[in-house]
């Protein structure tokens, strides 16, 4: 893990609310993000993700709760917030019509910046991040990979201190999901804190110093990846059955025994988390009892998935790639 | 990235405001209209109305109308070609608010408000980037009347300040559909609304035919309907020269549009940006 540089919290969040007609789409929300740090926000669809940074990004009015950003309240001093924040969302916030350079120069003027310096820049960020190029295309002949590329080279035009990302890598490719994993991680190398949103377990695992798990609009978990993992047992006990009749009784048995939620992953294999390694012996000893045959028996380290799997009662990636609007402004 | 040698400056040794300012803000709105004028060159068929409308419609209703309702084409044309103008340019000002629609319906909108610029500036700029659409909407209607043997009576110099008089106008109006962009649920929905706006009030007026030969309980709206104002002070400016009470009703009016819906829209705007 990187020492984060400075102290101090970069996000501070308290019982944050918001609530969209019968949805609470988040329902009380704290998180505490110390600066210089890559912070996961882990969840499902739905989960009140992009919501929670739509109100740290001043982008949505709290209903309830408190933020703030490098100590500066985002409702009373929003403008000083959005000095400090870059923002990438799920879908390429830049102008479609326009060319990559036109949008990089609008941008730069917007952040302050005079004709000259805001032509530099955006030579130089089209350089960064390989689009050269297609400097002069306009986005909308732009594939996947080439606008949030883009989207995030625009959102570093101020050098923001901290940056929230918002999905940064659904729908992406695996070769340009590790390239902008290499961007990020050289973001925080640079002095940014980030914050990134994800539904890939894998990402928040690789990526993130702590992770939030949200879900429903709560956080349920919170903590560094390992010490999450080590939550919900340090390693995971696979049954496989005979009979895959026998997988509802093999349940119950397991649940008894080890004294956790176990999870039927397949018509004849049953899943639990295990703490200790010596219960097999009890669960085994238990299951001939029972008069339940196995034709295998695995431990596995445990993967986030069952840490997630445990915390909420879902499976995060139970679906794939696709993304809803988890309660859109109007 | 190849600059990792910028450090990024923390947030605590920033010099930091928390509001734009008064030149901020006018910076961020020319911006915008830059944007907006970007736009158009990308995008040249925003152009086909105000360019192909006057184009159209000019010698179609001189040629239909100027037998039947002032003896021949030719003096027709002092009287069609403002009328022309008013439609061509009302036309173009509704546009104005189905574009704003679209545009903040746009995931770049959300761009613009996580952005420490101006709140305002996205209006004011898409504002003024279509007065270059009534620009050239006048420019082609009177160009158009010039091939077919309009030669007004004032001088250039007046016709120039018909022109700038109509555009001003247009601009003033397009703040009400502005405000029907920011209250409509959907781009096609403000261009429904915007059109049950737009037939009465460029048909029921002065500009195709004498209001002497409309019937009575019409005469009233059309006398009454800051259109017809406009095309008569157009009329009086491109014909004689002279600034009659017409000119200053018809400024008096679109100021009157203006002081109500610039406040309605920006408060209605200004909700949604901060949302």
């Amino acid at each position: 893990m990187k020492q984060p540089k400075r102290s101090g919290l970069a996000v501070e969040a308290q019982d944050l609310v918001k609530v969209f007609g019968d949805n609470r789409a988040v329902d009380g929300v704290n998180l505490s993000v110390p600066t210089g740090m890559i912070y996961g926000v882990l969840g499902p669809n739905g989960a009140g993700k992009t919501t929670v940074i739509n109100m740290l990004a001043t982008l949505l009015k709290p209903d309830d709760g408190t933020a703030k950003i490098f100590g500066h309240d985002v409702q009373k001093e929003s403008q000083i917030v959005r000095q400090l924040i870059g923002v990438t969302g799920q879908y390429a916030s830049v102008d479609e019509v326009l060319s990559a350079t036109e949008n990089l120069i609008i941008f730069s003027r917007l952040l302050g910046l005079s004709g000259p310096q805001a032509s530099k820049k955006a030579k130089d960020l089209l350089e960064e991040f390989g689009l050269t190029e297609a400097a002069k295309r306009p986005i909308s002949k732009f594939s996947g990979g080439m606008r949030r590329r883009l989207d995030l080279a625009v959102s570093l035009i101020a050098q923001p201190p901290l940056i929230f990302l918002d999905e940064p890598t659904t729908g992406l490719d695996p070769r340009t999901r590790t390239q902008m994993w290499n961007t990020i991680r050289k973001l925080v190398d640079s002095g940014s804190t980030i914050l990134l949103t994800t539904q890939y377990l894998d990402e928040a695992d690789q990526l993130a110093d702590r992770i939030a798990v949200i879900d429903k609009g709560k956080v349920v978990a919170e903590g560094t990846p390992s010490e999450l993992k080590s939550s919900v047992g340090t390693a995971t006990l696979l049954l496989k059955l005979a009979s895959t009749n026998d997988a509802h009784k093999a349940l119950g048995i397991v649940q008894d025994v080890l004294k956790v939620r176990s999870q039927q992953v397949d018509a004849n294999k049953v899943s639990a988390p295990m703490s200790n390694p010596e219960g097999v012996t009890d669960v085994l000893v238990a299951l001939r009892g029972a008069g339940i045959h196995l034709s295998g028996v695995s431990v596995q380290e445990p993967t986030l998935d069952e840490v997630f799997f445990a915390l909420t009662g879902n499976s995060v990636t139970k679906d794939g790639t696709d993304n809803d609007e988890e309660g859109e402004t109007e | 990235m190849s600059s990792s040698a910028t450090m990024i400056i923390p947030a605590t040794e920033r010099n930091l405001k928390n509001s734009r300012g008064f030149l901020g803000t006018i910076r961020d709105s020319f911006t915008m209209a830059y944007r907006g004028l970007l736009k158009f060159r990308h995008t040249p068929e925003q152009f086909f109305d105000v360019v192909l409308q006057p184009i159209l419609f000019v010698p179609m209703f001189t040629y239909i109308f100027g037998g039947a309702i002032a003896g021949n084409t030719k003096a027709y044309l002092p009287i069609i070609i403002p009328g022309i103008l008013a439609q061509t340019i009302i036309t173009a000002s509704l546009v104005t608010g189905t574009m704003l629609r679209e545009d903040m319906d746009k995931g770049v909108f959300n761009r613009f408000k996580s952005l420490p610029m101006a709140r305002i500036a996205p209006l004011a700029g898409a504002l003024m980037a279509d007065t270059v659409r009534y620009v050239i909407a006048t420019t082609i209607t009177f160009a158009m009347g010039y091939l077919l043997g309009y030669r007004p009576g004032a001088g250039l110099k007046d016709v120039l300040a018909a022109g700038l008089l109509v555009i001003f106008f247009a601009w003033c109006l397009s703040w009400i559909f502005a405000f029907l962009g920011m209250i409509a649920k959907s781009a096609s929905g403000v261009q429904g609304i915007s059109l049950l706006i737009l037939f009465p009030l460029t048909f029921l007026s002065n500009a195709f035919v004498p209001i002497k030969t409309l019937p009575h309980w019409l005469q009233g709206f059309v006398k009454a309907n800051p259109v017809s104002h406009l095309i008569t002070a157009v009329r009086q400016l491109t014909t004689y020269g002279t600034i009659g009470h017409d000119f200053w009703f018809s400024i008096g009016g679109a100021l009157i549009i203006v002081a109500v819906f610039a406040p309605l829209t920006v408060q209605v705007y200004m909700r949604k940006a901060n949302s």
